[in-house]
C-alpha cells in the first residue's frame, strides 16, 4: 500500500491512533524457501514489545527485514511493512538510509564487535550525529558529550576521546546506545542487547535504557531468547517458532496462561523462571539430596593463582585463596561473573594450569602436585565438558572416534570391546546408535553437547567439570541437557562440579553453590541458602538481576 | 545411514558458522560449483596425463634431430607444433619438458611438506622450539635461493634434483610459517584442551588433532608453492643451473629459442605458454580448493 506520506511530517493528528509499526504477512525467503510465513503484528507509539525465540526462529530475520538489511540473498518475498504509513518494502535504498537511524535505532547484540576499534568513542558517535544532519563540530562534540552522559557514561567529556578497548563490555553496550539514539529515532530496536554481559550489568544497561526510553517516548522492540528477561522488559510478548509467530499475548498472559504448547514448553524450561519459582521446585530438589554427605570426591583447599603481568610487571591474583569441597554424587555450582576467577579455578581442578599455591584434592590424592602414573589416574576420574560443542569436538573425526578417544589414550580394551563401549554410550546420552559414522557438523549444537558428554564418560570418571556446559544452547534444548546430566547422576552417581554465571541454571541442578568475586569466594552453602537466605551483597546483587523475577509465583 | 531424526545441517549451521573442517561431500560440491576452479582442475588434469604419457604420445624422441627440417611452423605435416633450430619436434620436447617440470614442481613441493611441516607443527606446538625453528627459518630466508641453486651446482653439478632441492629449500620457510600459524590457532581449540585433560601426550595431540585440522591449509600452501616452483624451474635450467640439454625441459626450449626469437617465435612462445597453463591451472585450483576449505567463504560467495 504505496501512500504519500512525507518522511520528516510527524503530524500530531495523525499520530494518536495510527500504529507507529505495522508489519502484515511478511514472508521473507533465503533462496528457495521462505524462511518466515506470514508474521503479522503491529507497535504502537511508546509501546514496548518483546519477540522471543530460539536460534533459527526468525527473529532476526524480522528485524533485518525491516530495517531493510537482510544478509546474503534474503528478500521480502511476500507482505508489508509500514512505517508511520510509510511502506518500507517500497522504500527506495536512501529513502531507507534515512529511515534507519533516524526514524529505526537499532541497538546490536555484541558491544565487541560493533565498535570500530582504531575510532575514539567520541567520534563514533559524531559520526553518527553527522550522518543525521547535524552541522558544526562543536555543536556536534556537545551533543555528543550529552548522549554519552544520557546513556550513563561518567565523565563524558573525557572519555569522548577514549578507544574502545579502554571500555568495559557494558560501557561500550552504553555508547552503542548513544549511538543508536544520536537520530532521536521513533522506534527503538534492539537485538539481545546484553547476552554478551554479566547479570549485574545486565540489569544496569536495560534499567537505563528503558528509562531512556521511557522518557522520550520511544517505542522499543525487543529481541530475546530469555522469556524472564521479555517478561520483566517489556508490554507484550511475541512468541516465534520456526519462522511463524505462536503466540501474542502480556507478560502475565504468556507466563501464566500459556495458549500454545511451544509456549508452555517455553515456559517451563525458562530457567530464570524456575529459579524464583519457590515451594515445589525446592522439595523436588531436597528429595535428591545425597545418601553420604561425608564423603568427600573434590576437595579445594587454599587455591591461589597469580598471572604475571607482563607490561607492568607486577602480578594478578585470578583465584584468590579459594576452598570449597564437593560431595560425591552431589552438584556444586561455582557461580560467578566474567573476571571471577571460576574458570581459572576449573582448569586447575583438571590440570591444565599450575597452581601458585594451595592444592586440589581428588578422593584425597593431590592433583596439583603429583605426577606420572598417580596424576593419569586422578585424570581419569574427573573429566571436562566444555561450553562451546562446536569448538570442544575435533571436525575431521568421526562421532565414534571422538566418543573411544579417551578410550584410545588410556588403552582400555580392543577395538571391538571399544565399539560396543560407544554403542553403550550413545545410549546413555540418548542418541541414536547410527550418528557414530557422522561428523561432529551434522548435529545441532545440542547433540553435540550430548556427544561432549558421552566421551567425557568413556573412563568411567566420578566427577564431571561442567565449563558453562549449557550457556551456549537454546532453552529448551539446555533444558534438555540438564534433564540428561541429572539422569546420569541419578544413575551412575556422578558429581558434578558446574561452573556457570547463570545463577537460574544453578537453582536447577545444584545442591550446593560457591560464589565467586574478583577471584575470591564469597559466599558458600546450600542451594537453598544461598538462594533464600543470602548472606553476602553481592549474592544478593546477583540474585536481584536474574530476570523474570517480578513474576516469580 | 541418512535416515534418522537428526535435524538438518543447514539448520544447525546457520547460527555458529559451523566447525573448522568439512565433510568430503561437501568439499565437492564446493569444487563442483566453482567454475574457476573446475576450469582449473581440468588444465591441471590434461598437463599431468600429457606429462605421465609423455612417451606414449609424443611422435618423436625428445632429442631426436631432423636436420633435414629446421624452423617448421606450426601445423607442419608430421610436425603439429613444428620444430626447432636442430629440427627437433617442439610437440615432443613440449611433452617432455612439462614432465620434467612437474617433476621438479613435485620434488619441491615434497621437500617443503616433509621437512616444513613438522617443523611448523613443532615451533607452533611448543614455545621453547619455537624460537630456534624460527630463527632458522629467518636465516634461511636471508639467502637468496639462486646462491643456493649456484651453491648446489658448484658442489655436485647442475640437475634436475639439484634444482628441486634449491628451490625446496626456499619454500620450506613459508610451509613452517603456514604450518605454524595453523597450530598456534588450534592448540587453542577446546578439543586439544580435552585432549590434554585425558593425559594425552603432546605429540599424539600434534599429530591426531593439530596435523588432520592443519591438513587443508598444507594443501592449499603445495598447490601456492608448485607453480613459483615450475616457474623456478624453468629459471634455473635458463640459466644453465638446473636440467642439462639434451634432456628438454620448459626453461631450457625457452633458452634455445631466445637465439633465433625473430626467425621462429613460436619455438620461444608455445614453452612460455606452456608455463602459463601450468601455473594457471595450480593457481585457480588452488583458490577453488582455499575456498572449499573454509566454511565461510561458501556463504559469503
Amino acid at each position: 500500500m504505496p501512500q504519500d506520506v512525507k518522511i520528516n511530517e510527524n503530524n500530531s493528528t495523525q499520530r494518536s491512533e495510527q500504529p507507529l509499526l505495522e508489519v502484515r504477512d511478511l514472508e521473507v525467503s533465503f533462496g528457495d524457501g521462505p524462511v518466515l510465513h506470514g508474521v503479522n503484528f503491529t507497535l504502537k507509539r511508546g509501546e514496548r514489545v518483546a519477540i522471543v525465540g530460539q536460534s533459527g526462529s526468525g527473529k532476526s530475520t524480522t528485524v533485518g527485514a525491516i530495517l531493510g538489511l537482510l544478509p546474503g540473498n534474503g528478500r521480502v518475498s511476500a507482505g508489508s511493512m509500514t512505517l508511520d504509513g510509510q511502506d518500507l518494502g517500497a522504500a527506495s535504498e536512501q529513502q531507507l538510509r534515512q529511515i534507519r537511524g533516524h526514524r529505526i535505532g537499532l541497538v546490536p547484540q555484541d558491544p565487541m564487535s560493533n565498535l570500530n576499534p582504531v575510532m575514539k568513542v567520541g567520534a563514533q558517535i559524531a559520526d553518527a550525529l553527522a550522518a543525521n544532519g547535524h552541522h558544526g563540530r562543536d555543536n556536534i562534540r556537545q551533543r555528543a558529550v550529552a548522549l554519552m552522559t544520557e546513556a550513563g557514561i561518567p565523565d563524558a567529556a573525557r572519555r569522548y576521546n577514549q578507544f574502545p578497548h579502554e571500555f568495559s563490555g557494558g560501557m561500550r553496550q552504553r555508547v552503542l546506545i548513544a549511538i543508536s539514539l544520536a537520530g532521536e529515532p521513533d522506534l527503538l530496536i534492539a537485538d539481545e542487547p546484553t547476552s554478551a554481559l554479566d547479570v549485574t550489568v545486565q540489569r544496569q544497561i536495560l534499567d537505563h535504557l528503558q528509562t531512556l526510553v521511557d522518557a522520550r517516548g520511544t517505542s522499543l522492540l525487543f529481541i530475546t531468547h530469555d522469556l524472564g528477561l521479555a517478561a520483566d522488559r517489556t508490554d507484550r510478548i511475541i512468541v516465534m517458532a520456526d519462522g511463524r509467530i505462536v503466540e501474542v499475548g502480556t507478560p502475565e498472559e504468556i507466563l501464566f496462561r500459556p495458549q500454545q504448547d511451544y509456549t508452555r514448553q517455553l515456559v517451563a524450561a525458562a530457567p530464570s523462571l524456575l529459579a524464583t519459582v519457590s515451594g515445589t521446585e525446592t522439595v523436588a530438589l531436597e528429595a535428591v539430596e545425597p545418601v553420604a554427605g561425608t564423603d568427600t570426591i573434590l576437595e579445594v583447599r587454599g587455591l591461589v593463582k597469580e598471572f604475571s603481568l607482563r607490561s607492568q610487571g607486577g602480578t594478578f591474583r585470578a583465584v584468590d585463596n579459594v576452598s570449597f569441597s564437593v560431595a560425591r554424587g552431589t552438584t556444586t555450582a561455582v557461580v560467578g561473573e566474567s573476571g571471577s576467577g571460576k574458570t581459572t579455578v576449573a582448569r586447575i581442578i583438571l590440570g591444565l594450569e599450575q597452581a601458585t599455591s594451595g592444592e586440589a584434592l581428588i578422593d584425597g590424592k593431590s592433583i596439583t602436585s603429583s605426577t606420572g602414573q598417580v596424576r593419569r589416574a586422578l585424570r581419569r576420574k574427573v573429566q571436562p565438558v566444555f561450553q562451546d560443542p562446536y569448538g570442544s569436538l575435533d571436525p575431521t573425526y568421526s562421532i565414534e572416534r571422538l566418543i573411544d578417544e579417551p578410550l584410545r589414550v588410556f588403552k582400555v580394551g580392543d577395538a571391538a570391546s571399544r565399539r560396543a563401549r560407544v554403542a553403550l554410550l550413545l545410549d546413555q546420552v540418548a542418541l541414536p546408535r547410527n550418528v557414530a559414522q557422522r561428523r561432529p557438523n551434522e548435529l545441532s549444537g545440542g547433540q553435540r553437547q550430548r556427544v561432549a558428554i558421552a566421551r567425557a564418560l568413556a573412563l568411567e570418571p566420578e566427577m564431571l567439570i561442567c565449563d558453562e556446559a549449557v550457556s551456549a544452547l537454546d532453552v529448551l534444548v539446555q533444558d534438555q541437557i540438564l534433564d540428561l546430566l541429572a539422569e546420569l547422576q541419578d544413575g551412575l552417581g556422578l558429581s558434578y562440579l558446574f561452573i556457570t554465571h547463570d545463577l537460574a541454571v544453578v537453582r536447577q541442578i545444584a545442591h550446593q553453590v560457591v560464589v565467586m568475586k574478583s577471584g575470591m569466594v564469597v559466599e558458600d552453602g546450600s542451594v537453598e541458602k544461598v538462594f533464600m537466605a543470602p548472606e553476602a551483597d553481592y549474592t544478593k546483587e546477583l540474585l536481584g538481576a536474574i530476570p523474570g523475577a517480578a513474576f516469580a509465583r | 545411514m541418512a535416515t534418522t531424526e537428526l535435524r538438518p545441517r543447514t539448520e544447525v549451521d546457520a547460527d555458529k558458522g559451523a566447525g573448522l573442517g568439512s565433510g568430503r561431500g561437501r568439499l565437492w560440491r564446493s569444487l563442483r560449483g566453482n567454475k574457476l576452479g573446475m576450469t582449473g582442475g581440468v588444465l591441471l588434469a590434461i598437463v599431468v596425463l600429457l606429462a605421465v604419457f609423455a612417451p606414449l604420445i609424443a611422435p618423436y624422441g625428445p632429442a631426436e634431430v631432423h636436420f633435414a627440417t629446421p624452423f617448421q611452423k606450426p601445423g607442419t605435416v608430421g610436425f603439429l607444433l613444428g620444430t626447432d633450430d636442430l629440427g627437433r619436434d617442439i610437440f615432443s620436447r613440449m611433452l617432455f619438458g612439462m614432465r620434467a617440470s612437474l617433476e621438479v614442481g613435485a620434488l619441491c613441493v615434497l621437500l617443503s611438506v616433509v621437512v616444513g611441516a613438522p617443523l611448523g607443527l613443532l615451533a607452533g606446538y611448543w614455545k621453547w622450539l619455537d624460537a630456534i625453528i624460527s630463527r632458522l627459518t629467518d636465516v634461511t630466508l636471508a639467502f637468496p635461493f639462486l646462491i643456493i641453486a649456484v651453491g648446489l651446482a658448484a658442489i655436485s653439478g647442475p640437475s634436475l634434483q639439484n634444482a628441486a632441492i634449491a628451490l625446496g629449500i626456499a619454500h620450506i620457510p613459508t610451509m613452517i610459517r603456514v604450518v605454524r600459524g595453523e597450530t598456534l590457532r588450534i592448540k587453542e581449540s577446546d578439543f586439544v584442551l580435552g585432549a590434554k585433560t585425558m593425559d594425552a601426550s603432546g605429540l599424539r595431540i600434534v599429530f591426531t588433532h593439530v596435523l588432520p585440522n592443519a591438513a587443508s591449509a598444507i594443501i592449499v600452501q603445495a598447490t601456492v608453492i608448485m607453480p613459483v616452483a615450475v616457474i623456478g624451474e624453468a629459471l634455473l635450467s635458463f640459466l644453465g643451473l638446473g636440467i642439462q640439454p639434451p634432456t628438454p625441459s620448459l626453461g631450457i626450449m625457452l633458452s634455445d629459442a631466445q637465439q633465433y626469437m625473430f626467425r621462429s617465435p613460436t619455438a620461444a612462445i608455445i614453452p612460455g605458454l606452456g608455463i602459463a597453463a601450468i601455473c594457471l591451472a595450480f593457481n585457480l585450483f588452488g583458490d577453488a580448493l582455499r575456498d572449499a576449505f573454509d566454511p565461510t567463504a561458501s556463504s559469503r560467495k
